[in-house]
């Protein structure tokens, strides 16, 4: 997993609300067993039209619009609990969704695969997609360690679990974070009272 | 200091570190794979380039999406055969036993790991599939887990978790003739639901479930997570000692007397507390079974359909061709599934033979059994047991999954009803449009002999 720390970019409005993980991810992509390649069909039934077209109203298809972050509508990553969710807005480049609210199983996945999610008011996220949209070229700042949010909008601070804020910032899934700790599963095994 | 429920003792001498204002990290002692969740873990470790930890640890079988005829042919299912041949290379490459198909060992990965002595109390075992919870019954944490998580544990032999709220259900009193742990924890989860154990680990307490035999207790720890549990835990006693003695895995001579010592120790102390609790009278059971899908909907055989105003009720009933009010009894049946990790055990065939003896089954039924392992497939034929189902009419077949999940050719056609000993009625669980009706082996052989539903407790009297 990439480190986060700090990034300035430019951000994708997405203003819809309840997205849920079959938007993001339609189950007929489940079947690969591994997890490249779910990028490529990120909000796929969105981005292209039943032809195979590509759906031009579309934000996605729109290139005045890019960057690694996606602000979304509130309740973002309902539904379904898979984890393919997370891996196709990360294969696709996304770094951080921002919205008012995060389905919990959506939050957990994203905090596991590099993908930060940033939880600000309506208010703020209102305001936010509306400068976004009618400037593309709008700059949003989030800043991990200080856990603040700040664009033209103005500035907010947000929420991130302690343990999930030290794996961002190191760049540590729950496997990477688990294998730091190989020294002391070892030690733990040996001075078990009980071994199996 | 208050006391500890067996499930903080087993819980805490597994932790091996406190994340600061996280979670814990949850030490692993057996890890069981099958073909159908294991194949994206490893490619995670492959992606990685790390090893699996602790190749001993696990326990391999193909269950899932085996076929339960001819398993010596070659596998017809191109999705089957597939993932079959990358569980028995992940397996060789990695160095992990596997009880593949055909083999002696082979079966339900939850029926096979207690009878070869894998299972113990006090240990965390975890799965991806959530009926790990069966486990329990041998005062064991266990649980199913998601695919990421596997790869967690094939790459440290832990888990990142936060420990479950701790939930108490008690039954005490006698049970009626004919009431067996499928009737007990259909009845429990009819009366609180299948989302009052959200967030809890449960223990269940109490004379009926210390007097029941292991197979009964693995039945009802099965179905934990059907109420919503994580997991259903039961305390080890002279019961649980006297079934693993002798297993093919079971402690040997001075370790046996040491874990048995250790395993002793286990049982909730009298003080400890609990997050929440159920009693329940066992003299209030009967036999069950379900009119809905979901397993919380379930009625007294001899009882009614709820009648009132409610949404899933209504879809649920339309699903299953019911009215709101109707008895069941004397609903004609035309499939009738004994097997699953549920009841697919030799005891659950010893009941259903049984009642079969010397009967016939009715001539529209198909009723399937499928032994759980192959061990349950070789005991039942020591036994004698297969002739007598044979005679009867019904068609016995080679372990696996098989209708739990349908995911196999073993499908329930569209609007048929299927008298099932599993443990799952979902919508389109046993086939497309299949109608699920989860009920004892018991019921289930009395279903496939009467060609419709009975009430049991006036054949028994
Ligand atoms: S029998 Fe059913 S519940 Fe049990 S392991 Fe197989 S699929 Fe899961």
């Amino acid at each position: 997993m990439e480190k986060f720390t700090k990034l300035t970019e430019t951000a994708v409005p997405l203003p819809v609300e309840n997205i849920d993980t079959d938007q993001i991810i339609p189950a007929r992509f489940l079947k690969a067993t591994d997890k490249k390649g779910f990028g490529d069909n990120v909000f796929r039934d969105w981005r292209f039209n039943k032809d195979g077209s590509k759906n031009a109203d579309f934000v996605l298809n729109n290139d005045a619009y890019s960057g690694p972050i996606l602000v979304a509508g509130d309740n973002f990553g309902c539904g379904s609990s898979r984890e393919h969710a997370a891996w196709a807005l990360a294969g696709y480049g996304f770094k951080v969704v921002v919205s008012s609210f995060f389905a919990d199983i959506f939050k957990g996945n994203a905090l596991n695969n590099g993908i930060l999610p940033v939880m600000v008011t309506s208010d703020y996220l209102k305001s936010l997609l509306k400068t976004i949209k009618e400037n593309p070229k709008t700059k949003v700042t989030i800043d991990l360690e200080e856990q603040v949010i700040d664009s033209e909008v103005g500035q907010q601070s947000f929420d991130i679990d302690p343990y999930k804020k030290v794996c961002m910032i190191n760049g540590y899934d729950d496997i990477d974070y688990l294998l730091s700790k190989k020294e002391t599963i070892e030690t733990f095994e040996k001075e078990r009272k009980i071994a199996v | 200091m208050a006391g500890k429920t067996l499930f903080d003792k087993v819980w805490d001498d597994h932790i091996v570190d406190t994340v600061a204002n996280g979670p814990q990290i949850l030490y692993i002692d057996k890890h069981l794979i099958h073909e159908v969740t294991s194949p994206q873990a490893f490619a995670e470790l492959e992606e990685r380039g790390i090893p699996v930890a602790r190749p001993d640890q696990i326990v391999a079988t193909a269950d899932h999406n085996t076929p339960t005829v001819d398993q010596h042919l070659p596998i017809q299912d191109t999705l089957s055969r597939n993932q079959l041949k990358k569980l028995t290379e992940n397996c060789e490459k990695h160095g992990i036993t596997l009880y593949g198909l055909g083999h002696e060992y082979n079966g339900i990965v939850h029926v096979i790991a207690p009878e070869l002595g894998v299972t113990q109390p006090g240990m965390t075992m975890v799965c991806g599939d959530s009926h790990t919870s069966t486990h329990g019954a041998f005062g064991t944490i266990a649980f199913g887990i998601g695919t990421s998580q596997v790869a967690q544990v094939f790459a440290s032999q832990c888990l990142l978790l936060t420990k479950p709220k701790k939930l108490r259900v008690s039954v005490n009193g006698e049970l009626k003739k004919g009431v067996l742990p499928k009737d007990v924890i259909l009845y429990i989860i009819s009366q609180i639901g299948t989302n009052a154990g959200t967030g809890y680990f449960c223990e269940y307490a109490g004379n009926v479930f210390e007097d029941m035999s292991m197979e009964g207790r693995m039945t009802v720890c099965n179905m934990s997570i059907e109420m919503g549990a994580r997991g259903g835990m039961i305390a080890p006693d002279e019961t649980t000692f006297s079934y693993i003695e002798g297993r093919k895995f079971a402690p040997k001579a001075a370790e046996w007397d040491q874990k048995v010592a250790y395993w002793k120790t286990l049982p909730t102390d009298a003080d400890a507390k609990f997050d929440k609790e159920y009693h329940f009278d066992a003299a209030d059971i009967a036999p069950m079974v379900t009119y809905g899908t979901n397993p919380g909907m379930g009625i007294k055989v001899s009882g009614r359909i709820p009648d009132k105003e409610d949404e899933n009720l209504e879809k649920s009933l339309e699903y299953m061709g019911f009215q709101k009010g109707e008895s069941l009894i004397g609903k004609t049946i035309n499939y009738v599934f004994i097997g699953s990790c549920t009841n697919s055990r030799i005891e659950d065939f010893r009941i259903a033979a049984n009642y079969v003896k010397g009967k016939q089954k009715a001539a529209h039924v198909n009723a399937w059994l499928v032994p759980g392992s192959q061990q349950v497939a070789k005991q039942l034929v020591e036994e004698g047991l297969d002739h007598v189902f044979i005679e009867a009419g019904f068609a016995l077949r080679q372990p696996g999954c098989s209708a739990c999940l349908a995911m196999n050719d073993d499908k329930i056609p569209r609007g048929e009803y299927c008298v099932s000993t599993s443990n799952r009625n979902f919508e389109g669980r046993q086939g497309q449009g299949a109608r699920t009706i989860l009920a004892s082996p018991l019921m289930a052989a009395a279903t496939a002999v009467e060609g419709k539903i009975i009430d049991i407790t006036k054949s028994l009297n």
